[in-house]
């Protein structure tokens, strides 16, 4: 990939916004570094990247998203955590900041409408979220959501933190994917203080992220099926999630391998024994998984379930640029680990799964086409694992910028900071692939039944502590 | 000394199966959690639930008016009248004059009506959804167990259970194709009745899928405790009422021994965990179906309920 960044004026913006709006780029991060706006944009035919930055001027810039709608919600975040307006936005109502008074939620007009609103606590143990539906008895009219209930500040925290804080902190973003923020922490890092990790320390790092794509995923098709009643899959896939978080801790001493990844390389190296628990761990889900997907495939009542439900059209999921299975199962053939592509997936070969229905099922199957894939990967990785030392010493390298993209389970993790002069993290910018998953997500329930919502949802899996950060 | 004995033996009956109700909840569960690998709770552990709820104190919702506290007491009368009329362990009980089939149904409907009505009593949008859900599947419900009635009053020539127990057992009754279909139906408007897999999820915690956990939401306490007992004992009568009217054998006749009461007891409780198990299993291998499913398969034990009927109009041999 080429990286290039660029402080543009209004013409400079406002042709990236036209760009973005014609479809010939797609939208990887909107931020804030005060007193500039930084946007991240992805050219897909020739896979370059650009950052543009947009110094505001009275504190306001240009709006993205009236033309590009996927910008809305960041624009939003933006004006709550640093008080940066965009000048002419159709939405200005608070998004991540929860003041005081009503919120005006979307209209949605007609005699025979109701409204049902969910969460944010909820009935289950799942994270907090409020919905706002619409319906017309049993169907779904719209469905708005309301998020920011763990906002945590963690971009907050991080400015003037020394390195291993904040490493620490992006490690904590979201736990499920917690491998995935701390890989692209540390490689925004290491472009920030231009050094690289040792060999050895690559292939470990992209044998956690694989093994924590393992473990959501079996997590992820258990409670899909569980969320159709199906508890059965559930049960049996819990079982293989189990085996590979106990894998990871004899491999790294850590189920979630938090902490393990750190710039400059890994914190630990893996156990002695690691590689046979690994080839016992690929035996027994190699010997287990088939017969699991055949039962997902030949339960006819389950499949009735999962089949045309929750339809995520093509066109918007490349409107978002949704990554992860929310947009290879929508026809997006995107994936982080091939472009922009980082160590050492550029060494391993591996297959991007692609499918076009777009529905509940479609996204079942990447997950478990992806599973097969990731048993590949961890085969290949440690069958060549690298010898040598597990980190590189960190030097002061003075100011620097960085930006990385790893490829969590659920999707693309955007992670860019700025060094100051001492080595510590000025300001520090993570974006989760939910942040243009969720919209598609009140896409996906048109025309859908109210009963039909919980396994759309299941089915994206979006983070709410990723987006709230 | 025979009325003490008759008034003896139908307590024995109202208490056993109020006793037993939570113990056939807790067996399924249990044959569920083994089937999926899992330990599962302990048999008991509905009855310690419902301790819990019973000692724990009730929050009322602000509008709730004088029904919404009412109600729970008369759906768990309601549930126990009609779960004592079914002959259990022994036929010809005190009160099996008034074991007919239709007012079980209609007892059991008045239950329902007053639980709909409770759901919607304190205004919140998920009990007006399981309301609506819940009306929506008995009223197709009803009339295919309505017609499932018709068929085996015809072919035994009453609608008293006890006088339909004896036919069934005699054999005089054959091998009939309508009764097999009457059977179909009568299942699948039981799993339709009790919200079992595949129309209701007992176990879910998903709020917008609910049907009869989302009418009863608000309950709390006392309440809850009597409003899980019914559904415990709606449980206990469809299972009695499929043995009683399908595995008749066993039951006691109307005379004063106590080896065929001993035996009959036994029976009962065998057949209380085979159709138990059988439901877990059932349960365990099947997907819920959409809401919008549901009346396809309510239809269908309809139709098939109809289809008997008729056979058995065209042919008294069927």
């Amino acid at each position: 990939m080429t990286l290039s960044h660029e402080t543009v004026n209004v013409d400079g913006w406002l042709e990236a916004v036209d760009r973005l709006a014609n479809g010939s780029l797609t939208l990887l991060g909107l931020w804030a570094d005060p007193p500039g706006v930084k946007m991240a944009t992805l050219d897909e035919a020739i896979g370059d990247i650009s950052i543009i930055t947009y110094i505001t001027r009275h504190n306001q810039y240009p709006t993205v998203g009236v033309k590009h709608p996927p910008a809305i919600r960041l624009e939003r975040a933006i004006r709550d955590l640093h008080k940066l307006d965009a000048i002419g936005a159709s939405d200005t109502r608070p998004w991540l900041k929860h003041p005081d008074g009503v919120y005006e939620f979307l209209a949605a007009e007609g005699e025979a409408l109701h409204q049902i609103s969910v969460g944010p606590v909820h009935a289950g143990i799942i994270e907090p979220g409020h919905f706002r539906f619409t319906a017309n008895g049993e169907f779904l009219v719209r469905l708005e959501q309301r998020l920011g209930y763990v906002h945590k500040g963690i971009e907050a925290m991080m400015a003037d933190a020394p390195l291993d804080k904040a490493t620490k902190l992006a490690a904590r973003t979201s736990g499920d994917s917690t491998v995935a923020y701390g890989f692209a922490f540390a490689l925004a890092a290491e472009m920030a203080l231009k050094i690289a990790a040792p060999p050895r320390a690559i292939y470990l790092r992209a044998l956690m992220a694989e093994l924590e794509r393992l473990a959501n995923h079996f997590g992820d098709i258990g409670a899909i099926c569980n969320d159709a009643s199906f508890s059965l899959m559930h049960a049996q896939c819990g079982i293989l999630r189990e085996l590979t978080l106990r894998a990871a801790e004899a491999c790294f001493g850590h189920r979630l391998m938090m902490d393990l990844i750190v710039p400059g390389g890994v914190a630990r190296d893996i156990a002695g024994d690691g590689a046979t628990q690994l080839r016992t761990l690929l035996t027994e889900v190699r010997r287990v998984f088939p017969h699991l997907t055949a039962l997902y495939d030949n339960t006819a009542s389950l499949q009735d379930r999962t089949v045309t439900t929750g339809i995520v059209k093509p066109e918007y999921a490349r409107q978002f640029g949704a990554g992860g299975y929310v947009g290879r199962a929508s026809g997006r053939d995107f994936d982080a680990r091939r472009q922009p592509g980082y160590a050492p997936y550029d060494r391993l070969t591996f297959d991007v799964p692609l499918l076009t229905a777009g529905d509940v099922n479609a996204r079942v199957w990447i997950r478990i086409r992806e599973v097969e894939q990731s048993l590949g990967l961890i085969e290949q990785i440690i069958g060549s694992l690298p010898d040598g030392a597990i980190e590189t010493e960190l030097q002061a390298a003075g100011a620097g910028e960085g930006f990385a993209m790893t490829e969590a389970f659920r999707g693309d993790v955007l992670v860019w900071l700025r060094l100051d002069d001492n080595g510590r993290v000025a300001r520090c910018h993570l974006r989760d692939a939910s942040w243009f998953q969720w919209p598609l997500l009140e896409t996906a329930v048109e025309g859908n039944i109210v009963a039909d919502f919980p396994l759309c949802n299941k089915s994206f899996n979006c983070s709410y502590a990723g987006h709230d950060a | 000394m025979a009325v003490i004995y008759d008034f003896a033996l139908q307590g024995a009956q109202m208490l056993l199966v109020l006793l037993l109700a939570p113990l056939l909840t807790g067996f399924v569960r249990k044959v569920k959690a083994r089937l999926l690998s899992r330990k599962g709770p302990p048999l008991l552990q509905p009855y310690r639930d419902l301790l819990r709820l019973m000692r724990k104190d009730v929050v009322l919702a602000d509008n709730a008016s004088w029904l919404f506290r009412v109600i729970p007491y008369l759906v768990f009368a309601a549930t126990w009248v009609a779960a004592s009329l079914v002959p259990t362990f022994r036929s010809g009980l005190m009160f099996s004059w008034t074991a007919d089939l239709i007012a079980i149904i209609a007892v059991l409907g008045s239950a329902r009506f007053f639980l709909a009505l409770a759901g919607m009593d304190a205004g919140t949008s998920f009990g007006g959804i399981g309301s609506s859900r819940e009306v929506m599947i008995s009223s197709l419900a009803e009339p295919a167990m309505l017609m499932i009635v018709f068929v085996i009053a015809l072919i035994a020539g009453s609608t008293q259970l006890s006088t339909m127990a004896a036919f069934m057992n005699s054999a005089e009754v054959g091998l009939r194709v309508s009764l097999g279909l009457a059977l179909i139906a009568l299942t699948i408007v039981a799993i339709a009745e009790n919200a079992r897999i595949p129309v209701d999820n007992p176990a879910t915690h998903l709020e917008l899928t609910m049907v009869h956990e989302a009418m009863v939401l608000e309950y709390s306490g006392r309440h809850l405790a009597l409003i899980e007992l019914a559904a415990a004992l709606k449980l206990l009568l469809y299972v009695s009422l499929i043995a009683c009217l399908f595995a008749p054998w066993g039951i006691a006749p109307a005379v004063v021994a106590p080896i065929p009461i001993f035996i009959g007891v036994a029976a009962y409780i065998g057949k209380l965990a085979v159709l138990g198990a059988l439901l877990a299993v059932f349960e365990t291998v099947i997907a819920k179906m959409r809401v919008f499913r549901v009346p396809e398969f309510l239809g269908a034990a309809l139709m098939l309920a109809l289809l008997a009927t008729l056979l058995r109009f065209v042919s008294g041999s069927f």
